[in-house]
């Protein structure tokens, strides 16, 4: 029998035999995630299993992240609910509103202990990967097992390898490293797998997180870093563990990625894109609401003000990352540069609150998913792409690759600048506009083989 | 004898229920008279229990929502046969009970509307043109899906059945 991929090792250890790719296990789980938007559902599982009580109050942590704080009456109410919940359950990790996303405050804190199972009731939950563990997201019924019996059944799931070499160029991060992945592998080409990085592991935890969670995107099962910090001795794959698929990255031929509304896996390079109005800027969600990510927009910013005709809405991923970005200056340069500041959570990345897009507008969003009316109005339209790009968007109001603003001398940038606001043409313009480039470019893609779906897994 | 309701490829849970008609936008004794409401305008209105659904790959993808299997499950449906199937609505399907087979010939064999009949012991679908394979459930599914789904087969047992 060839050697165990990171799955299989974990999903092995963990349930005591040695099994590989296609057997079902039953795992013993490390921790369950609940939050807000679930929790209805996941309280009217366990009533139906006829258990009150989670099996171990220390290793359930509950988020009121997906709309918060609550913008409307019947949601509060939800939130309310929630909240008594966790005070009769006796959970002491509870994170309310304005503590920030889920899977952000996981990996944070230290929640997701490399090598263990993990499952939450949301589809990134396969950002644990970031610290080495095997998350996976679940529905309502799963999540309602998982609190009752600290188990749930698993297939064990093949493995695709993504070996990432080269350092990337300034002005290139490791969202547009994944959004390169996703751009080969498509939306459903890592379904039922694992998708095991490599040459990641000394990357900063941030960057983990962006990896790890993006793998959702590919339908994954999982996402995980070999070689983490976090991450004990044994915890790598065999050398001769078995890929149904390998798929590498040169970082140093990187360009800065932009995916192409309604479908993240339709992905071009920037310098494809550039041109493209732009009416709302997101910085935020798990992908990339951290400080780094907020720095790497103010590093662009350079002390001016946005188009104005472009708003700019900054979430940070949790209180640490919010309070980080205080310290340093870092948020103080966004709010001078016209930047709406909201509070640590999803935000406006699920289209609930904090935000959200008016039908015909275009938005340029640092978070994971761009399908049909996923951030408001069902005829709105979402480019995904780095902190970078986001940030050079909010200033011209239109797609632009980056890396000429970071060489550029400050007389070169204001000439820039100028010039590409120009181009942008007159307010109101930006959507019809962007809807003519967008299927021109979609026009010149390799066609996925699946139509356009409404969301692969989407929270609801 | 039941009917065959065919489906081709990627067919997502968005379509099996759409959003806006959610149980909490429309109560939980009416959403499933929205299944295929604007794919298959005539499913919840004329799908008998014991029907099959049969489709091609990445049966249930999208939206993780377990009402959309919910959904097909109040209409009592037999089960469904499919190339392959998205993993949440796999696991969704299982725990709630209804059974999933995996079958690489019986989207080609079968026309929609076409009579059938499912024989899961014997791993078969029999259709007018010949029987298709189905793929083996692994026990512990089997016994999730004779007991009715994971929350019955947890109130009999009260834990998993053994991995074999
Ligand atoms: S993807 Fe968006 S909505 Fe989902 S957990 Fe991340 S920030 Fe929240």
């Amino acid at each position: 029998m060839p050697g165990p991929t990171l799955a299989e090792l974990i999903l092995s250890r963990v349930s005591g035999r040695e099994v590989r790719a296609g057997d079902l296990v039953i795992a013993p789980l490390s921790r369950v995630m609940v939050h807000d938007s679930v929790i209805d559902a996941v309280m009217a599982g366990m009533k139906q299993l006829g258990k009150e009580k989670v099996w171990d109050t220390s290793r359930v942590c509950v988020f009121v992240d997906h709309a918060a704080p609550a913008p409307t009456p019947v949601v509060a109410d939800s939130h309310r609910v929630l909240r008594e919940w966790v005070r009769g359950q006796g959970i002491a990790a509870f994170y309310d509103a304005g503590e920030g996303v889920c899977h952000q405050i996981m990996v944070e804190e230290g929640y997701c202990e490399p090598g263990t199972v993990i499952v939450g009731s949301d589809s990134h939950s396969n950002s644990y990967g970031a610290a080495g563990a095997f998350g996976a997201g679940m529905g309502a019924t799963d999540i309602a097992v998982a609190l009752a019996l600290g188990r749930t059944w698993l297939r064990v799931p093949e493995s695709i390898k993504v070996t990432f070499g080269g350092k990337p160029r300034r002005g290139v991060t490791m969202k547009d490293a994944i959004m390169r992945v996703v751009r080969e592998i498509g939306t459903d080409g890592a379904r039922y797998a694992c998708v095991e990085f490599h040459g990641a592991g000394d990357l900063p935890q941030g960057d983990r997180i962006t990896l790890a969670g993006m793998t959702t995107e590919m339908g994954a099962k999982a996402g995980i870093v070999v070689g983490t910090p976090e991450a004990p001795e044994w915890l790598r794959p065999a050398p001769d563990a078995v890929y149904v698929r390998e798929v590498s990255v040169d970082l140093a031929a990187l360009e800065p990625q932009i995916a192409i509304p309604p479908r993240v896996d339709q992905v071009s390079d920037v310098s494809e894109a550039s041109g493209i109005p732009i009416d709302v800027v997101f910085l935020g969600s798990c992908t990339n609401g951290r400080v780094a990510d907020m720095r790497q927009a103010a590093e662009i910013l350079r002390g001016r003000r946005i188009d104005p005709r472009v708003r700019l809405e900054v979430v940070p991923a949790s209180r640490r990352q919010f309070e980080d970005a205080m310290a340093d200056g870092t948020l103080g340069k966004l709010s001078a540069a016209g930047a709406v500041v909201g509070t640590s959570g999803c935000g406006p990345c699920l289209g609930r609150t904090g935000g959200v897009l008016a039908g015909d507008e275009v938005c340029f969003s640092t978070a994971n998913r761009n399908y049909m009316g996923r951030m408001g109005s069902a005829k709105a339209s979402i480019y995904l792409g780095s902190p970078y790009v986001a940030a050079v968007v909010a200033l011209t109001g239109v797609i632009d690759d980056p890396r000429p603003y970071l060489e550029a001398s400050d007389a070169q940038f204001d000439a820039l600048v100028a010039q590409r606001r120009a181009e942008r043409g007159e307010r109101g313009a930006a959507s019809a506009r962007s809807g003519d480039r967008s299927r021109q470019l979609l026009a010149t893609m390799p066609a996925r083989s699946a139509p356009f779906v409404t969301g692969i897994e989407q929270e609801d | 004898m039941a009917r065959a309701w065919l489906f081709g490829d990627d067919l997502d849970t968005d379509q099996m229920v759409p959003g806006r008609y959610a149980p909490f936008m429309v109560g939980q004794d009416k959403f499933h008279t929205y299944a295929f409401c604007d794919a298959r305008p005539d499913f919840a209105k004329t799908v008998k229990p014991g029907d099959v659904l049969v489709g091609g790959e990445n049966f249930g993808c999208g939206s993780s929502r377990e009402y959309a299997p919910a959904a097909l499950k109040k209409h009592g449906i037999g089960g469904i046969v499919a190339k392959s199937f998205a993993r949440i609505f796999f696991r969704n399907c299982v725990n709630l009970g209804i059974p999933v087979l995996e079958s690489g010939d019986a989207a080609a064999l079968v026309r929609d509307g076409d009579d059938v009949s499912l024989d899961i012991a014997h791993g078969v679908l029999h259709t007018p043109r010949g029987d298709a394979t189905l793929r083996p459930l692994a026990p512990f599914a089997r016994e999730i899906l004779a007991a009715g789904g994971v929350v019955a087969y947890l109130r009999e047992h009260g834990d998993f059945p053994a991995v074999r």
